[in-house]
């Protein structure tokens, strides 16, 4: 008989329970599978009704992100061997609604994405014949690291000021705002700092660091936190001792 | 969190967990944050002793012997030790966090964490080291 571990996955079935509830599946252990290969092992084997999102299996597309064993990780990333004896729990991201087992409602920080404009906010739009924004290799080195998210929402599952605190911008959304701002071809972050510089924005995180700690693409949205924080200071202190400087 | 979408047939109820009070136990990252958190009080209490010294000088040298026979009492003794077990993991925290914060960059390059996390720590030795001298000069 070939070796097996326990798998714990939270399910909730709105139509059938009043809150979730843990089931068991000993699946097959094998060296070279993930979490997810056991999900999908249990939905095409064991259990079809069990639901979960995820597309890529390679750490691409964010999707599939879980807390296993009370950590939120990327479940294609997080190998069976890694967490042995097992059991291995696996239960939908921390602080989001579930809908039904697995899978959470990200309505919320679709909304938080959108109101900190992360794309290129130009004062002036040129015009396509003098070609594209250049940028040199070290413009580019200046933001690059911020620009790897792939909205997995791992670092909002770690954060428990997200969880206290609903109104919390969050850390992706906000390395998201600054990854833009240190963009040589950005004219927004004014604007943003507008929209973030406040208690649900930049000043609501408390450094506690973990979005950092768990993120699959080493974003390190910490480090864009307080370094927004101390770009938010000094522009601050600026339009304190020079008001005629700022608009 | 929020959620802006409305009920509909096929979504018949969100589940909303509630979060524990007891969080911060759960993990012992979240335990080191709380301590570290928590530091600051110690903090506020070495500045309320300063404040406290200072009165003592004002007011003449046997206030100032009442202060420091109070400071040799067991109790202070013991809180003064507690308090700068908390300060030093306070400023060792922080240090260390420094390089997280601060994007120092020569000449287009980032200058690695260590040096900038370093230049806080040499600036602590060398300020204790002038502060030692100040306060050892007249002694034998």
């Amino acid at each position: 008989m070939p070796p097996t571990v326990r798998l714990e996955v939270s399910r909730y079935r709105p139509e059938q329970e009043d809150k979730p509830a843990f089931q068991t599946y000993e699946v097959p252990f094998r060296d070279d599978w993930v979490v997810l290969d056991a999900l999908n092992h249990v939905k095409d084997q064991m259990d079809g009704s069990l639901s979960f999102r995820w597309s890529c299996r390679m750490g691409v597309c964010g999707s599939c992100g879980m807390m296993v064993n009370g950590r939120p990780k990327l479940t294609c990333a997080a190998f069976l061997s890694e967490h042995l004896p097992g059991p291995i729990r696996v239960e939908p991201l921390n602080y989001f609604p579930i809908i039904r087992d697995l899978i959470v409602d990200i309505t919320d920080f679709l909304e938080k994405l959108k109101k900190v404009r992360p794309w290129i906010v130009r004062d002036q739009v040129l015009p396509l014949e003098k070609g594209e924004y250049r940028q040199t290799p070290e413009q580019l080195d200046v933001y690059r690291q911020f620009s790897q998210c792939i909205n997995c929402m791992l670092c909002y599952a770690a954060c428990p000021v997200v969880g206290l605190e609903p109104e919390f911008v969050g850390p992706a959304a906000i390395a998201l705002a600054q990854r833009y701002n240190l963009d040589s071809r950005d004219d927004g972050a004014k604007q943003r700092l507008k929209i973030l510089s406040d208690h649900a924005g930049i000043w609501g995180c408390t450094f506690v660091g973990e979005c950092t700690q768990v993120c699959p693409k080493h974003v390190d949205p910490a480090g864009a936190i307080q370094q927004y924080k101390l770009a938010g200071a000094v522009d601050m202190l600026k339009s304190f001792l020079m008001p005629w400087g700022t608009r | 969190m929020t959620s802006p979408a409305p009920y509909t047939p096929y979504h018949p109820r969100w589940y909303r967990r509630r979060m524990s009070v007891w969080w911060w136990l759960k993990d012992r990252a979240y335990v080191k944050f709380v301590l570290r958190e928590l530091t600051s009080v110690f903090v506020a209490f070495f500045a309320f002793l300063y404040l406290w010294q200072l009165r003592a000088v004002t007011e003449g040298p046997d206030a100032y012997a009442r202060f420091l026979a109070r400071l040799q009492t067991p109790f202070f003794l013991t809180v003064d030790i507690v308090a700068l077990a908390f300060v030093l993991f306070h400023t060792i925290t922080w240090f260390n966090l420094t390089p997280t914060a601060m994007v120092v960059r020569v000449r287009g390059k980032r200058v690695p964490g260590w040096i900038v996390a370093g230049s806080n720590y040499l600036v602590w030795v060398v300020v204790s080291a002038i502060v030692a001298w100040i306060f050892t000069r007249g002694l034998p």
